[in-house]
């Protein structure tokens, strides 16, 4: 069963490319292009006897083999993949807003918008002229490796650019998904709770960042930014933090200086590759 | 709900097994789930009786075993059982644990006819 549209076949995801040059969206592939769905074959006689069959698979292995495919194709093209994790709100589309228009001369970036419904997302990172597409999964809480692979093959990021990934806003599926990127930044707002670190661990256990986010209302808000420190160092002692506020501008030079780093470690990792 | 699409990995596995087996159903199959493996008992239900309809596991009798958490200190090298996410070494109170058993997401087998 499709979680969309409740057709006998798996997927219902639908990836719109967004048009920066007319603001207007052209889908480009739709339902009826999920490669998930299946053919069946005939010819064989099935025999009715039963069997055992002991397997011992991996659920998500599927997922896992998609991940280090699209890794692959990050890797092979010197490309640094982001994926951006956080609740519903914590500031994921205004930080991308912003650091795309500061970094438009640097870096060629790319964003991939996963979101449950709409093109609202999409639609704010196309307006920074920024190429996007939308990954709209119904009733799916999370992306996967499989339409992040989609999503790759009709961007083409060109050689040497940085694609952003917007996963669903959800603190709690995102986790058990690898998309194949190289470096995983969990939001957590100050509008939130101090302790969702323990109460949400596998996110910020498969983090390398955490974003503290619209540090502007601290003053107005009941929330210990040690307190966040402390408790996902708990769940991931390496974690890394940088506090800002994505609309008002503060902290965003460490965000920038912690990408350059990300970039020029995927550049001598290329390097090395090619020296071997 | 990533229980849904846990559910639809495990009918695309259900459904290559009953093909390569030139079978037609599966008759019974043996999931193994770590109560650490960020599964939802109620929502797997929920969504595996809605996706089920119409494939090969529509009339399939699943079992679940339940593999309890039990992490090694990595300072003290006590195992313990895990019963809160990030539970800290009771011997010593390190943080740094490591998982032994308790975060499997696996079909174990089938009976397929
Ligand atoms: N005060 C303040 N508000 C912010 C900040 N960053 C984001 N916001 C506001 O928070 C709201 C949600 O921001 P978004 O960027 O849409 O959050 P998101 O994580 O993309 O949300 P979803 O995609 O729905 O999960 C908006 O009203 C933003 O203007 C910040 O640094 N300070
Ligand atoms: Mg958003
Ligand atoms: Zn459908
Ligand atoms: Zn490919
Ligand atoms: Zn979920
Ligand atoms: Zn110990």
């Amino acid at each position: 069963m499709c979680a969309t549209c409740g057709c006998d076949q798996p997927g219902g995801v639908t990836i719109t490319r967004i048009n920066t040059e007319e603001g207007e969206f052209r889908p480009v592939s739709n339902h009826g292009l999920v490669t998930a769905h299946h053919h069946h074959h005939g010819g064989q006689e099935s025999s009715s006897e039963k069997r055992r069959i002991d397997l011992q698979q991996d659920i998500l292995s599927k997922n896992d083999t998609q991940a280090g495919h699209n890794r692959h194709h990050f890797e092979a093209g010197h490309i640094l993949a982001v994926n951006l994790v956080s609740s519903p709100g914590s500031g994921k589309t205004s930080l991308l807003e912003r650091t795309l228009a500061d970094l438009k001369d640097q870096y060629k970036s790319y964003v991939i918008e996963g979101d449950q419904q709409t093109l609202n997302d999409a639609n704010r990172i196309a307006a920074t002229g920024c190429e996007v597409v939308q990954i709209n999964t119904g009733k799916g809480c999370h992306l996967d490796a499989d339409m992040i692979h989609r999503s790759i093959h009709q961007l083409d990021p060109q050689d040497g650019s940085v694609v952003f990934i917007e996963n669903v806003g959800n603190l709690v599926c995102p986790a058990m998904f690898d998309l194949g990127e190289q470096a995983r930044v969990a939001i957590i707002s100050v509008t939130e709770g101090d302790d969702k670190p323990l109460k949400y661990p596998d996110m910020f256990e498969s983090s390398q960042l955490c974003i503290i986010n619209k540090i502007d209302l601290l003053p107005y808000v009941n929330f210990s930014v040690e307190k966040t420190k402390e408790y996902a160092r708990k769940v991931n002692p390496r974690l890394s933090f940088i506090e800002l506020s994505a609309t008002r501008g503060d902290g965003m030079g460490k965000w920038y200086e912690w990408l350059k780093n990300e970039y020029e470690a995927i550049g001598s990792r290329k390097e090395v590759a090619a020296s071997v | 709900m990533h229980e849904l699409s846990i559910v639809m990995n495990i009918i695309d596995i259900a459904t290559e097994q009953v093909q390569q087996a030139h079978a037609r159903k599966v008759d019974s199959i043996e999931l193994e789930i770590g109560t650490m493996a960020g599964v939802e008992m109620d929502a797997l239900d929920f969504s595996w009786s809605a996706a089920v309809r119409n494939t090969v596991l529509s009339d399939a009798e699943r079992v679940v075993d339940r593999v309890p958490a039990i992490a090694r200190c990595g300072n003290c090298g006590l195992e313990f059982r895990v019963s809160e996410p990030f539970m800290p070494c009771p011997a010593c109170d390190n943080v740094l644990v490591e998982y032994l058993q308790g975060k499997e997401l696996r079909v174990k087998s089938l009976v397929v006819s």
